[in-house]
């Protein structure tokens, strides 16, 4: 039987010989409508299952959320896609063409994966507008980065952006100096300044004020339909103002999916999230 | 004019180099001009000492480089000051010639006395000035590079890289206290006679180096300051505050920190060549970690990732171990952790913090003032 599997495996129509990979140009394919396949992933830590066998399909210019109690493995799901955690089986595609599973992080990152954590992590002691710059698509190996100048057309992009997450009146300041919501913005900024395909937001609005929520809201939303966006997050107020999709995890698959008014009625997510 | 940009905004930097600039003019003329009798006159063995103090500086910049912008505290960088040191050291003993005890045309002192009859493979080469100069920046920058390779693509960070660069000068300093190595064994490297056909006992040999560690110094300083204003040093220094982020934005963090800390290391053998003609003598000492150790305190002293401030800790600390080893050498010891605590407590800026401590302390008594004077 094993032969036959292998043999199988190895005619598998999507399959990339990894000494033709070089070959292969990292060019973004979404011909078929979808930007991300996560097809039977599985990963465990010390023995418990974060993911396991998790199918998960993202279309392009789509904004997603993704939902579900702590530990359901939507962190995991994230580390995943950017390559910081390599899954035990499964596969990872962005695009048709592009195997996430063979990358490294910042390979990744340049393609066009960006991501913004739970915690901000804007660098502190460098200006808004430095933090912009240094996040700016092109080209980042040390030599090139050593001589970098910004050209106008690169200062007319940061600026911008700045226009986009509100920051214009803040451009010189330090980093360190913003409050908490104008780091997170700071920080979708410096996701926007990659020029990503695909944006990965880590609870946007977690210790937000609900101006501070809104004006999130309003700026995930502008995003939509230019990038495809999958935003993780708890508050459900918050996810029901911008969610069209609504992914449901639980114990590491996907428990649910549909707009958000059918996942909140499916009996499954009403246990999961009220039957503890 | 590209100076201009990248001293623009560094206050401390330009005084700093002015200040260089004059005592380079000044130094040289009170030493050769100005005669013995007169007051001003400044001794042979205070320009030596001048010129030994601006090598550390040399040095203390280096190190702040990677850990003040990179923040990668390294407790080893001594040794790569050692390594450009032995690498003229080698160089000053060629130039001996059959001038040495045992007047042999070829091999120095120790290789005769521990009877070798020819000269080892890695001796070759260094009786050229060029060739050795060259080494004495290839040869830790290579260190630095198969060192930093293997370290960083690891991604050793924090504490257990601080501790592997203080293996790393330790293990050097074993090995180069072995006579079997061919580097002079636990007496190192000294006696040397002349530099390109200079008397180094000279007066005017010893402003000529004094004039080239001066030289290096502000060219070191302002190669550092152009690596620090460009992109690349503040991906240095986002590094040093976030590495994840840094790395998920696309930068190969191991190649940066790679960069800057193969630099830096060859920075450091500028310094430590300079530094050997001036004192005379190199031996495996100057890979004691403890040295290492000290270098790092003179830019806690001077004030981190200021550059300008390593300059400042280091001629200070120096001048201050100078006059103590002179006048109670027992103290000293007490005096540098004494130094350290002060400063690590009350100027966690260092010394080039001072001036900004003083300025808001004084803008908040101004702003204070009035309203104070105002109530009854």
């Amino acid at each position: 039987m094993k032969p036959v599997e292998q043999l199988r495996e190895s005619m598998r129509k999507d399959r990339q010989w990894s000494f033709m990979y070089s070959m292969l140009d990292l060019e973004l394919d979404v011909s078929q409508g979808v930007i991300l396949y996560l097809e039977d992933v599985s990963v465990s830590f010390d023995g418990f299952k974060a993911i396991n066998s998790l199918n998960f399909y993202v279309n392009a210019g789509e904004l997603r959320c993704v939902i579900g109690p702590n530990g359901a493995g939507k962190t995991t799901m994230m580390d995943i896609i950017t390559g910081k955690t390599r899954p035990d089986t499964g596969s990872a595609y962005f695009g048709r063409t592009i195997d996430l599973l063979r990358l490294s992080e910042p390979e990744i990152a340049a393609l066009g994966i960006g991501r913004k954590f739970q915690k901000p992590t804007v660098f502190e002691s460098h200006s808004v507008f430095e933090n912009l710059e240094l996040a700016m698509a092109g080209d980042k190996r040390v030599f090139p980065t050593l001589f970098a100048r910004i050209s106008g057309e690169q200062h007319d992009r940061i600026h911008e952006v700045l226009g986009i997450i509100g920051l214009q009146e803040q451009t010189q300041r330090e980093a360190g100096a913003l409050s908490h919501g104008q780091k997170q913005w700071l920080e979708i900024g410096m996701l926007l300044m990659q020029d990503p395909h695909l944006l990965l937001v880590d609870e946007p609005v977690a210790g937000m004020t609900h101006q501070e929520m809104d004006r999130t809201a309003e700026l995930l939303l502008s995003l939509e339909g230019k990038h495809s966006v999958v935003v993780v997050e708890h508050d459900m107020d918050f996810v029901r103002s911008i969610a069209k999709r609504v992914t449901v995890l639980h114990q590491g698959s996907v428990l649910a999916e549909g707009s958000m008014d059918e996942v909140q009625n499916d009996p499954r997510v009403v246990e999961v999230y009220l039957g503890e | 004019m590209g100076v201009v940009r990248i001293m623009k905004g560094d206050k401390g930097g330009q005084a700093m180099l002015a200040v260089l600039l004059v005592v380079a003019v000044v130094v040289p003329i009170l030493n050769l001009v100005v005669p013995e009798s007169s007051p001003w006159h400044v001794s042979t063995y205070t320009v030596t000492l001048l010129g030994k103090y601006l090598t550390y500086a040399l040095l203390a910049v280096a190190v702040d480089l990677v850990w003040g912008y990179l923040g990668i505290l390294s407790l080893g960088h001594a040794a790569f000051f050692g390594l450009g040191g032995y690498a003229m050291g080698m160089y000053l003993m060629r130039q001996i010639g059959d001038r040495g005890v045992y007047g042999h045309p070829v091999l120095p002192d120790f290789m005769v006395f521990l009877n070798w009859s020819e000269l080892p493979w890695f001796w070759q080469g260094f009786d050229l000035f060029w060739f050795a100069a060259l080494m004495a920046i290839l040869v830790p920058g290579t260190l630095a590079f198969i060192f930093g390779y293997l370290a960083f693509r690891s991604r050793v960070t924090g504490v257990y890289l601080s501790i592997m660069t203080q293996a790393l000068t330790y293990a050097l300093m074993l090995a180069f206290f072995r006579n079997e190595m061919g580097f002079g064994g636990n007496n190192g490297l000294t006696d040397f006679k002349d530099i390109l056909g200079f008397d180094l006992k000279s007066d005017a040999t010893r402003i000529g180096l004094f004039l080239a560690s001066a030289g290096a110094l502000a060219l070191g300083y302002l190669a550092c300051r152009w690596i620090v204003t460009s992109r690349l040093g503040r991906v240095a220094v986002a590094i040093r505050d976030a590495e994840a982020r840094t790395r998920f934005i696309g930068y190969r963090v191991d190649r940066v920190k790679l960069a800057i800390f193969t630099f830096s290391a060859m920075l450091a053998g500028v310094a430590g060549a300079l530094y050997v003609p001036q004192v005379g003598i190199i031996n495996p000492g100057e890979f004691s970690p403890l040295n290492s150790i000290e270098l790092v305190i003179w830019v806690a002293i001077g004030g981190r990732a200021t550059l300008y401030g390593a300059v400042i800790g280091a001629i200070l600390v120096n001048y201050g171990k100078t006059y103590f080893t002179g006048a109670f050498p027992e103290a000293w010891l007490f005096a540098l952790g004494a130094l350290f605590v002060i400063v690590t407590l009350f100027l966690p800026k260092g010394i080039a913090g001072l001036v900004g401590m003083i300025r808001t302390w004084r803008r908040s008594r101004s702003t204070a003032g009035p309203r104070a004077e105002a109530a009854p």
